[in-house]
């Protein structure tokens, strides 16, 4: 009768065992020559297309980890010295600076990247390399009246009242577009620009760059400020609806005559500190500022290519030239996270 | 844990002690929120702007949202387990449908449809000539009632098995002491019913305070938004893990709460005879299927079909197969694991009364499930990584080489995570079941001269096999939609369903999205189907 008394519930220990066990064979193992680890902040399908071009060239295997930005800086503080990650890529220059300044990239020497990237897209200590631009612009309804906005500062002002599309204050584009502001014109003047702004929003900040773009072209809105390649993408979309909603809004490129130049912000990458494969992540990186990935960049994701040799898509190449702020691309990172505090205070949720 | 066996040697029963593991983070959030005293940067910033919307919002979310679940799923389960009317078939199974889909989701087909550039506003500015598009929707109310829409059928079911476990004997005993119709139902009916409406109920709301997309999407400010704004956005893990007891702390009064409506009160009845169902005929039929059929509608015919047909004018988006062989393995895996842990812990009836030790182990692993998946993915990292760095300094230290981590990035961790937040689902289930034994069966059964492992084993188990695989489908459901956690700590390459949902939809592409969404849909939609017979079973075996 007590024989086996136990047995069932040991039983039932040793499946858990036995199932655990069998999902470790889940461990990641890229200890390989001809592998390397990529953490990036742009979404695995947009990119996957890019990184297969590299491993047929190079016969490098890319792993990668998708995550939001600020959560793979996180990632890479928590695991330290063991951390896997190789490369780390970015769509804010914002969190890689600071990534840098967290001493969480090393210093890459490499002949090809200085040669192909301008020196006002790398770091002057070459901790960081930028490898897409892209413009954040405001865009307006074609059939409004009033003239629209032509500087930044502009979009508080109270003649754009409830006409305001915008995303929320949690999106890294918007926090490096106040984080600029801020480099530029200070806390308090930022502040009360940031109250303006609130006050003409037509309704509470939601959805992401498309949907302002529809609201604009729906006609809940008149103006709306979204990244370039935001608007590039739709003009190029596979859905009619999306098309004929870009068709229907201009886009102005902000603060040009007598102001610093539309709000820029680079997408690029950094080797990690503790790489393990540190040949391969540059040789990645090197890649990635080449002809073909700043082709790549530009034809089918619509930013501006940092190769001086490469020249935009069509569709930006329509937009014509543009001042970009560049002055503020270096201190992006320095003022985010008082952006940040600034837009919970204001109330822009 | 020494338990004392007529005739037995004592042994260490380690069992519940394995089962405890999951209960490890939640531990290790309480007491890093206890410990740095003083108040960080980011948690003064936090505490000066924005804790107190947190607070409120998630507060007002929670009670909007019971009251929502509790009319959407109480007043359906009670029209379809008492009367019959037609449409009555169809309708018992479209009601916990929604079930596969999740409220994120949900969120994101809803706002497609009513947005200013979507469907029904352009044909509102097609049929009235002075339209003004607008944005009707404010995040608060929109997401309750998303929430509403997604979470109704946790209280539907419980709420149909605490119905269809009424004996009509009780019931004609009211009418024949005097209740009227309506009386019967207030007074007999729905008390006898309330701890199966209350556990559905503590289901919902625990999923609603722990939930990120569709707070998220519509831009409210909730703790869990808040939580990972403080993590990611701030890198403050301080002011993270202080937002997060807050909502552990809601979430135990939420807990305490049902556990105080049910007292010692117990619910297990005689012998019964089914309730007889009321045919309904005319416009009464009609009204009756109307109230049943709206929540059917909006909660799944209405996204079901606008996903399908998203789909249908998109093309696929790459590394679907794999997206969806991952989620179900991964769910798989994850309700196996958490069924045998439950099994574990939960003590059996009859026995004495759990030791302090379970009890509080079942707490911790009860709140588990309020715990959002941020915030569960972080504590579970912390100790991983912990002992990653402790054996890799023990294998240095003996000569070998260091090395990049093993566990941190495997799917161990991840399914570690699921265990923590979703554990809780299964013992609710099993608890539930086992409640309705009688343990009179158990001591017949010692009587006999059983064993007490044998009498769990030959005679509980088999009668509470339904609410096995109900703790199986259930975790299977929960872990195919879950999204937080998952986007934190998955391996390289490694991509589920509801991930490529939200990359997508959060790309602004609507339209391709509906794929992977369609594709959970889908293969939530199995499991829970299967719920439904289950539940069908009950009824045909009462009448």
């Amino acid at each position: 009768m007590q024989k086996g008394h136990y047995l069932n519930q040991n039983a039932l220990v040793l499946a858990l065992a036995w199932g655990t066990a069998f999902l470790l064979l889940g461990v990641p193992t890229a200890r390989g020559e001809t592998e390397l680890n990529l953490y990036s902040a742009r979404k695995e399908n947009l990119v996957r297309p890019l990184l297969d071009r590299f491993t047929s060239e190079t016969g490098i295997k890319v792993n990668v980890l998708a995550a939001d930005g600020m959560g793979l800086l996180q990632r890479l503080r928590v695991e330290g010295e063991r951390s896997p990650a190789d490369l780390l890529l970015t769509v804010d220059l914002g969190q890689l600076t600071r990534a840098a300044a967290e001493g969480l990239l090393q210093a890459v020497r490499s002949s090809i990247l200085e040669t192909r990237i301008p020196p006002a897209y790398r770091d002057p200590k070459r901790r960081w390399y930028g490898l897409s631009l892209r413009a954040r612009v405001i865009v307006h309804n074609r059939s409004m009246q009033q003239a629209p906005p032509a500087r930044y500062l502009e979009l508080a002002h109270p003649q754009w009242q409830g006409q305001l599309c915008i995303r929320s204050s949690n999106n890294v584009y918007n926090q490096s577009l106040v984080a600029a502001m801020l480099g530029r014109y200070g806390e308090t003047r930022t502040r009360a620009w940031l109250e303006g702004l609130l006050a003409n929003f037509a309704r509470p900040p939601q959805g992401g760059d498309r949907d302002q773009v529809r609201a604009v072209a729906a006609g809940l809105c008149k103006i709306a400020v979204v990244n370039s390649y935001y608007l590039g993408g739709m003009l190029n979309a596979s859905l009619e609806r999306d098309v004929s909603a870009a068709r229907k809004v201009a886009l102005v490129w902000p603060d040009q005559q007598g102001g610093p130049g539309a709000h820029v912000n680079l997408g690029g990458a950094g080797v990690a500190r503790h790489a393990p494969h540190r040949e391969q992540a540059v040789a990645l990186l090197e890649f990635l500022a080449g002809v073909e990935a700043q082709r790549w960049f530009t034809a089918h994701n619509y930013e501006y290519p940092v190769a001086s040799a490469v020249r935009p898509a069509e569709t930006l190449e329509a937009w014509g030239t543009f001042k970009s702020d560049l002055a503020a691309l270096a201190t992006l990172g320095q003022h985010q996270e008082t952006a940040v505090r600034l837009m919970d205070r204001v109330g822009w949720r | 844990m020494i338990r004392r066996v007529p005739g037995g040697t004592g042994r260490l029963n380690i069992a519940p002690l394995i089962a405890l593991v999951p209960a490890v983070p939640v531990l290790v959030l309480l007491a890093s929120a206890i410990l740095p005293l003083a108040d960080g940067d980011t948690w003064q910033h936090i505490r000066e702007t924005l804790l107190l919307e947190y607070l409120g919002n998630s507060l007002r979310l929670v009670l909007m949202v019971a009251c929502g679940t509790l009319i959407l799923g109480v007043l359906p389960a009670w029209l379809i387990t008492f009367y019959r009317f037609p449409g009555r078939r169809v309708l018992k199974w479209l009601l916990i449908c929604p079930l596969a889909i999740p409220a994120y989701v949900m969120a994101y087909v809803y706002t497609g449809l009513l947005d200013v550039a979507g469907p029904v506003q352009e044909w509102l500015g097609m049929v009235l000539p002075a339209y003004a598009p607008r944005s009707f929707y404010s995040p608060l109310p929109a997401a309750a009632v998303v929430l509403s829409l997604s979470l109704f059928p946790y209280v539907y079911i419980f709420a149909r098995v605490g119905f269809l476990q009424q004996s009509a004997d009780m019931l004609e005993a009211a009418r024949i002491l005097g209740c009227g119709r309506i009386g019967t139902v207030f007074r007999v009916v729905l008390p006898l019913a309330r701890p199966a409406i209350a556990a559905g109920l503590l289901l919902a709301l625990m999923e609603t305070l722990a939930d990120y997309g569709v707070a998220q999407h519509f831009g409210l400010a909730v703790l869990p938004t808040g939580i990972f704004r403080a993590w990611e956005g701030f890198g403050d893990l301080q002011a993270a893990v202080r937002l997060a007891a807050l909502l552990l702390g809601l979430a135990a009064v939420l807990f305490i709460l049902e556990r105080l409506s049910r007292r010692r009160a117990r619910y297990h009845q005689a012998a019964a005879h089914a309730v007889p169902r009321v045919r309904l005929r005319g416009a009464r039929a009609a009204l009756v299927f109307g109230v049943c059929a709206l929540p059917a509608f909006l909660g799944f015919v209405v996204p079901g079909i606008t996903l399908f047909s998203w789909a249908l004018v998109s093309t696929a988006p790459a590394g679907m197969a794999d997206a969806l062989v991952n989620s179900c393995l991964l769910a798989l895996a994850a309700a196996l694991l958490a069924l045998g842990l439950a099994l574990l812990l939960l003590p059996m009836p009859g026995r004495a009364r759990p030791g302090i030790g379970r009890q509080a182990g079942l707490l911790m692993v009860r709140l588990g499930y309020a715990v959002p998946g941020t915030v569960v993915a972080i504590s579970v990292l912390v100790p991983v990584l912990w002992l990653e760095h402790t054996l890799d300094a023990a294998w240095t230290w003996a000569g070998g080489r260091t090395s990049s981590l093993l566990l941190a990035g495997g799917l161990v961790v991840l399914v570690y995570a699921y265990l923590v937040r979703f554990m809780a689902v299964a013992v609710q289930a099993v608890e539930a079941g086992l409640a309705r034994v009688r343990p009179s069966l158990g001591e017949a059964g010692h009587s006999l001269g059983l064993s007490l492992s044998a009498v769990v084993w030959r005679i509980h188990l088999p009668l509470v096999r339904g609410s096995l695989l109900v703790a199986l489908l259930m975790v299977f459901v929960e872990v195919l939609r879950e999204l937080p956690a998952t986007l934190l700590l998955r391996p390289f390459n490694f991509s589920t369903l509801a991930v490529r949902t939200y990359e997508l939809a959060g790309e602004g592409q609507v339209a391709e999205a509906a794929w992977p969404a369609s594709a959970i849909m889908c293969a939530a939609l199995v499991p829970v189907l299967l719920l439904g017979s289950m539940l069908d079973h009950a009824e045909d075996a009462r009448s």
